[in-house]
């Protein structure tokens, strides 16, 4: 009876192990929710024009594409918070920074019974994270938005419950407009959060602001649009009320200082009528030295093809593509991978 | 007097009859949630359960369709793995238990396997994560495969030594009188007269691992595409679950609800052929 | 010939002591890893860890105590939710049923230990959340708002629904654990009760109940051990906040769900070693419970060493 049970998993166990006798590289990245669903739909289709490579891509936040590539554990991460140079000492080796494409941090709520578009100023937003401005019909909130019916109900705050680029973005936002902000909170992949829900992931983010009537929070603008929830126009530091889209997030990166030669930028609070200015760039964490021979020309083949074809999906996906300028002086990067 | 006494009594009838009562009303309630949780899963999930979630692939939020094809062979692959290393492992160490094991040592087995037993699954995890994930720069389908034989083995261990205890002494001692040594003893003997119990713990210990989601959280990992390998981050059915339930998109609640009944009907079903079929009768482990 | 035999004994004997030892090698493993990847807290912060309320990626300044503090509210809440329900299922499944519907009813309970813990998560969230938020958690507000306990806005996320939930999950150990604790108390016991004049509720609250109560305690013990590291139906409702709050209503923290969201993003030796040392408090809190659960069981059900 045993032999016979033991014969039937041996077989069954061979049966199962044999299965992935698929014949392709697999190339292991992890990192941030942001860019997610470009990323993902990238991965699909160069696998479906390069049956032989496959990129498996898991959005477990900045914060964990960072920390995963310090340990090795993955081939390359992604985050949308460039790495400090702290973070870079503390790499085995050192990453290069690859700009993908750029996107928008949108505050998207769930307020039953406005459908109203809303604006809100700097003010208004650190006001409702910082936990000062505590319902909708606050005084700051209607100021923008006259002839709306707010209702006389508490803003549930959603954020991040993980490491997140996205929360970076947000609150290294909030630093620069709101000087409480940066005192009491600062700005990091993960922060102290005075008020609010966390949630995992963009994903989780989206999913709470949904099923949470009188909710607000801050996601990657696709996840807004996905789910066709609302998002607001934000007032940039030019006074206007700008509707985050990929074309303000292209004038806040044309209006924004110069790109470094190691790609690392913010871009937030951008100068200029038209920029949104919760905009940022996202990077792939690709290391300096693949030892590997075929993953380096897998991932440097890669890159190279989303420098060029890649880029046009990003439009398509609430996405900009990167500034041409900027996508030459990455193209000279992908050379520096050893 | 006798009007103080039947009131009493009458009080005390009625005071019966409203505990009874609600101690009936305290087992309907706590049973009619396994059928609660079927109910909701089968409601929300049955319409989703079609071909497509058994052969095709998850596709990038966003577009609707797609199925869990990976995560299915996933988990079979991660589970399969775990039940070669745990099995045998937790057989042989029940066997030295209950057959050779000294006073000391063997209680010193027994209480680690308790303990293995009761740490929470989430600390295996980290368990595995350091000892397998790190060393191997790799999160992979191996890593998660410990940590969940780790889970298995004490619960084979314990349920091995339970029933091969209640062997009777006589088939022993009949086994020994002709001549067997020990260990032919067990082989042919005990073993097999204890291979009932003995089996459903096995079943039901692999089917609770197979249920189990936080111990592959950081060792597995998950993975978009069919995994290439035991020490590739491979999808898992639980894990999915997870992601798809916490996430905003409609069509990946959808999906969720269908891998959840998916997931449930195989636990419950290799229970109940476990617990009714194999067992007859014998008393079971928790 | 006779050293053949005695070959083959010592052989399988020690194969299977080598697959015994592999047990015990295996948890000091255990116990050494989370104590060596701890080592980076453990220094920084002594014991204060401990007693620290903050947890602050961003300052590297991290503490235990929201976790601790929302672990054993929610547990000792789903307790209060699962102790009574279960204790009357067993009393009821033990004494009262006729034999057969006993042993399906357990049956089916033992089934609904076998449900997956993420399937739990599922239904919560689509469910339990809802029923919470919309109408539990006001209606309670109604009643109740006036104690700090019952006050705040009510989210439908929490504490409250992650109790809730554990309770649930809970129910199976408290009643089959119980039920067998009642049917271990001599029949002597109820039949002199009944002989006496008693009704069938005070022969077992006043006379088999008392017998049975350390196996029960040991029941309770064993659901709180369980409830104690519950990781997936938690960390989906719970609210992933990082803080101390009084109301039940409030987003809060268990040691499990940090630990689940949070590894595999720590950067830092400090911030993932404050995890590790979180699972090393979780660890010894579940050995100290459930030691006392299995204490309290062995010494009253019909079975010996019965693992729990």
């Amino acid at each position: 009876m045993k032999k016979l049970f033991a014969a039937g998993l041996t077989v069954l166990g061979t049966a199962v192990l044999a299965i992935p006798a698929v014949a392709a590289d697999t190339i292991n990245g992890a990192g941030a929710t942001f860019p997610a669903p470009i990323y993902q739909k990238w991965f699909e289709e160069y696998k479906a024009s390069h049956p032989s490579v496959q990129i498996n891509y898991q959005p477990i936040g900045s914060g964990g594409g960072i920390a995963q590539l310090q340990k090795g554990t993955v081939d390359f991460g992604a985050s949308d918070m460039p790495m400090t140079d702290d973070q870079i000492k503390q790499t085995p080796v050192k990453p290069l920074h690859f700009p993908t494409v750029m996107g928008a941090v949108v505050l998207s709520y769930n307020i039953p019974g406005v459908t109203a578009k809303l604006k809100f100023s700097p003010e208004a937003i650190a006001g409702m994270y910082l936990g000062t401005i505590q319902k909708w019909s606050d005084a700051k909130i209607k100021a923008d938005n006259p002839g709306v019916n707010l209702p006389d109900k508490e803003i549930e705050i959603v954020h991040r419950s993980d490491g997140s680029g996205t929360t970076f973005v947000f609150v290294d936002y909030l630093s620069k407009v709101s000087p409480e902000w940066k005192s009491k909170v600062g700005a990091n992949t993960s922060v102290a959060w005075p008020v609010g829900l966390g949630g995992k992931g963009n994903d989780g983010v989206e999913g709470l602001i949904k099923q949470t009537p009188n909710s607000i929070g801050y996601v990657e603008l696709i996840y807004a649009v996905n789910n066709k929830m609302a998002f607001a126009d934000v007032k940039n530091a030019a006074g206007k009320f700008v509707t985050p889209s990929f074309e303000s997030v292209t004038a806040a990166a044309a209006n924004s200082k110069e790109m470094p030669p190691d790609f690392r930028v913010s871009i937030t609070n951008a100068p200029g009528a038209g920029s949104y200015p919760i905009s940022t760039f996202t990077w792939l964490l690709v290391p300096s030295e693949i030892k590997d021979a075929a993953k380096k020309k897998d991932i440097t083949d890669f890159l190279a093809w989303m420098l060029t074809t890649g880029q046009n999906d990003a439009q398509g996906l609430s996405y900009a593509p990167l500034p041409k300028a900027v996508v030459s002086r990455v193209q000279a990067q992908i050379k520096m991978v050893k | 007097m006798s009007k103080g006494t039947s009131f009493r009594n009458r009080r005390r009838h009625a005071v019966n009859n409203v505990m009874l009562t609600v101690c009936g009303l305290c087992a309907l309630l706590t049973v009619s949630t396994l059928f609660v949780v079927l109910g909701f899963l089968v409601y929300n999930g049955i319409s989703s359960v079609n071909i497509d979630f058994f052969t095709r692939l998850p596709l990038a939020p966003g577009q609707e369709g797609g199925g869990m094809a990976n995560a299915i062979v996933g988990s079979a692959m991660i589970v399969v793995v775990a039940t070669v290393i745990g099995l045998p492992v937790g057989f042989f160490a029940g066997i030295y238990l209950a057959e050779f094991g000294g006073k000391t040592f063997a209680f010193l087995v027994r209480y680690t396997a308790d303990l293995l037993n009761g740490i929470p699954s989430i600390v295996i995890g980290i368990f595995a994560w350091t000892v397998i994930v790190v060393p191997m720069h790799h999160f992979s389908a191996l890593a998660g495969s410990v940590a969940l034989s780790l889970m298995l083995i004490p619960i084979v261990a314990r349920n091995t030594e339970q029933f091969l205890l209640e062997v009777p002494v006589a088939m022993r001692e009949g086994s020994l009188a002709l001549g067997a040594t020990k260990w032919r003893t067990i082989a042919s003997v005990i073993v097999p007269a204890a291979r009932k119990g003995i089996m459903t713990g096995m079943i039901l210990g692999v089917a609770r691992i197979s249920g189990e989601t936080a111990p592959l959280l950081f060792t597995a990992l998950n993975n978009q595409f069919w995994s290439t390998g035991v020490s590739e981050p491979t999808a898992s059915l639980p894990v999915m679950i997870f992601t798809h339930a916490v996430a905003p998109y409609d069509d990946w609640h959808r999906q969720a609800w269908a891998a959840g009944l998916v997931l449930l009907t195989l636990v419950l079903v290799a229970n109940i052929l476990a617990r009714t079929v194999i067992s007859r009768g014998a008393s079971l482990p928790r | 010939m006779s050293k053949r035999r005695f070959g083959g004994d010592e052989v399988a004997h020690i194969i299977t002591f080598l697959f015994a030892a592999l047990i015990i090698a295996v948890t000091i493993g255990l116990v050494w890893q989370l104590w060596l990847h701890s080592a980076a807290a453990r220094q920084k912060f002594g014991f204060s860890f401990l007693a620290s309320k903050l947890w602050n990626p961003v300052t590297d300044e991290f503490g235990a105590v929201p976790f601790i503090y929302g672990t054993i509210i929610t547990s000792f809440l789903a307790l209060l939710i699962s102790v009574p329900l279960g204790v009357g299922a067993a009393i009821y499944l033990s004494e009262l049923a006729p034999t057969k519907v006993s042993n399906i009813l357990t049956f089916l309970i033992e089934l609904l230990a076998a449900v997956p813990s993420v399937i739990f998560g599922l239904l919560a969230i689509f469910t339990l959340i809802p029923l919470m938020r919309d109408y539990i958690e006001p209606f309670l507000k109604n009643v109740l708002g006036f104690l700090p306990l019952f006050s705040g806005r009510a989210y439908g996320i929490g504490y409250l629904t992650a109790a809730a939930i554990l309770g649930v999950m809970t129910f199976p150990f408290i009643i089959s654990v119980s039920r067998e604790a009642l049917m271990a108390v001599p029949r002597e016991q109820r039949e002199a009760a009944l002989a006496l004049g008693a009704t069938r509720w005070e022969s077992t609250f006043d006379a088999v109940l008392p017998f049975a109560r350390l196996g029960i305690i040991g029941s309770v013990f064993l659901a709180l051990a369980r409830a104690l590291g519950e990781t997936m139906a938690v960390t989906m409702v719970i609210g992933n906040d990082p803080s101390v709050h009084a109301s039940l209503f409030a987003p809060g923290y268990t040691i499990a769900a940090v630990i689940a969201n949070e590894f595999s993003e720590a950067t830092g030796d400090v911030y993932l070693a404050s995890l590790v040392e979180l699972g090393l408090v979780l660890f010894a809190l579940t050995i100290v419970i459930n030691g006392l659960a299995q204490m309290m069981i062995v010494l009253t059900t019909r079975k010996g060493s019965r693992k729990g």
